[in-house]
């Protein structure tokens, strides 16, 4: 049996039910950043003393990650462009160079988290390195989760090009909806725990 | 139930190639935006200003490039109701959950405190 809607939109909703799915997903994200946003403020609030998150982190490297992560996103725009023109091979360029970017943005992740553990600051260290690495961790968790799926539409998933272009374009789509919210997340934390 | 022969009516449909060069363009445009609105955000936090300004100014530039990025990368400029509806929705109530911990700032002062106990002395 196949799965309804995935390329004709419904006429009641006027989209296909990919579209809806993601976005109510991204919904759910949001719930969920949110809460730990708010406990970040009451957190930093409650608290008689903060560090500055440039006096503790190194600010040069998430400004570097920050630029790895929005031009991962337009890369990814550009994957999706490229196979609306059905242009394959520049999409497959422009994914792979997506997941790679995304490799970058976690490989000075762990040399960030390496730096901070070798002087001892774990997540009991103190309040800041708390929300820190909650915050940090879940973003990273997302980004590999991100990549994960980027990979499969590169490899394995893109056979569906063949047999049915336009339901695998509305795919890379979604997945890039997906991939556009880490990064949206991203820029919000970067000031938050980085510059402030 | 199967939709693949409906390519006429699918989501693609108006997209013709002058259209995704143009959104090729903006997205460009976006990028450069993005990346000047980063070294913004950087520069200012060497000034060193006081919190609140701080904290102001960074918000505003991480909301201008957020919005960048949900209205032309995630297409939201050009989304239909229901998305805008559930996005409504969600808006709401991340207000409400952000409000959270400014209502209770200052530690519960709207909450009516107990009288503090009269100790004996008092009694007599």
């Amino acid at each position: 049996m196949d799965i309804p809607y995935t390329v004709a939109v419904r006429r009641d909703t006027g989209l296909n039910n990919g579209k809806i799915g993601i976005w109510l997903f991204l919904a759910s994200e949001v719930m969920l950043f949110g809460a730990l946003f708010a406990s970040y403020i009451l957190i930093r609030t409650g608290s008689p003393s903060w560090p500055r998150g440039d006096t503790v982190l190194d600010y040069r490297l998430a400004t570097f990650n920050t630029i790895v992560l929005i031009t991962s996103s337009v890369t990814m725009v550009m994957a999706w462009a490229s196979l609306m023109r059905r242009k394959f091979g520049t999409f497959r360029i422009y994914m792979g160079a997506t997941v790679l970017l995304g490799g970058v943005f976690l490989l000075v992740k762990y040399f960030e988290y390496s730096h901070h553990l070798h002087l001892g600051e774990y997540p009991s260290h103190s309040n800041f390195f708390a929300i820190y690495y909650t915050l940090t961790g879940l973003h990273m968790l997302h980004v590999i989760g991100g990549m994960v799926v980027n990979a499969y539409f590169w490899g394995p998933g893109a056979k569906l090009w063949d047999k049915n272009p336009v339901w695998f374009t509305n795919r890379v789509e979604h997945s890039g909806l997906f991939w556009h919210f880490v990064d949206l997340v991203w820029i919000f934390l970067f000031p938050t725990l980085y510059l402030l | 139930m199967s939709d693949h022969a409906a390519t006429s009516h699918d989501d693609h449909a108006g997209h013709d190639p002058a259209d995704i060069d143009r959104h090729v363009r903006v997205y460009i445009m976006v990028f450069v935006a993005l990346m000047v609105l980063t070294i913004v955000t950087v520069a200012v936090s060497r000034f060193h200003l006081s919190v609140p300004v701080a904290v102001s100014v960074a918000l505003l530039v991480a909301t201008i490039k957020g919005a960048l990025v949900a209205c032309y990368f995630m297409h939201l400029i050009s989304e239909k109701k229901l998305i805008f509806a559930v996005l409504g929705l969600t808006a709401a109530f991340f207000i409400v959950l952000l409000a959270l911990p400014v209502l209770t700032h200052e530690d519960g002062y709207w909450i009516p405190q107990p009288a503090p106990a009269q100790t004996d002395a008092e009694h007599k």
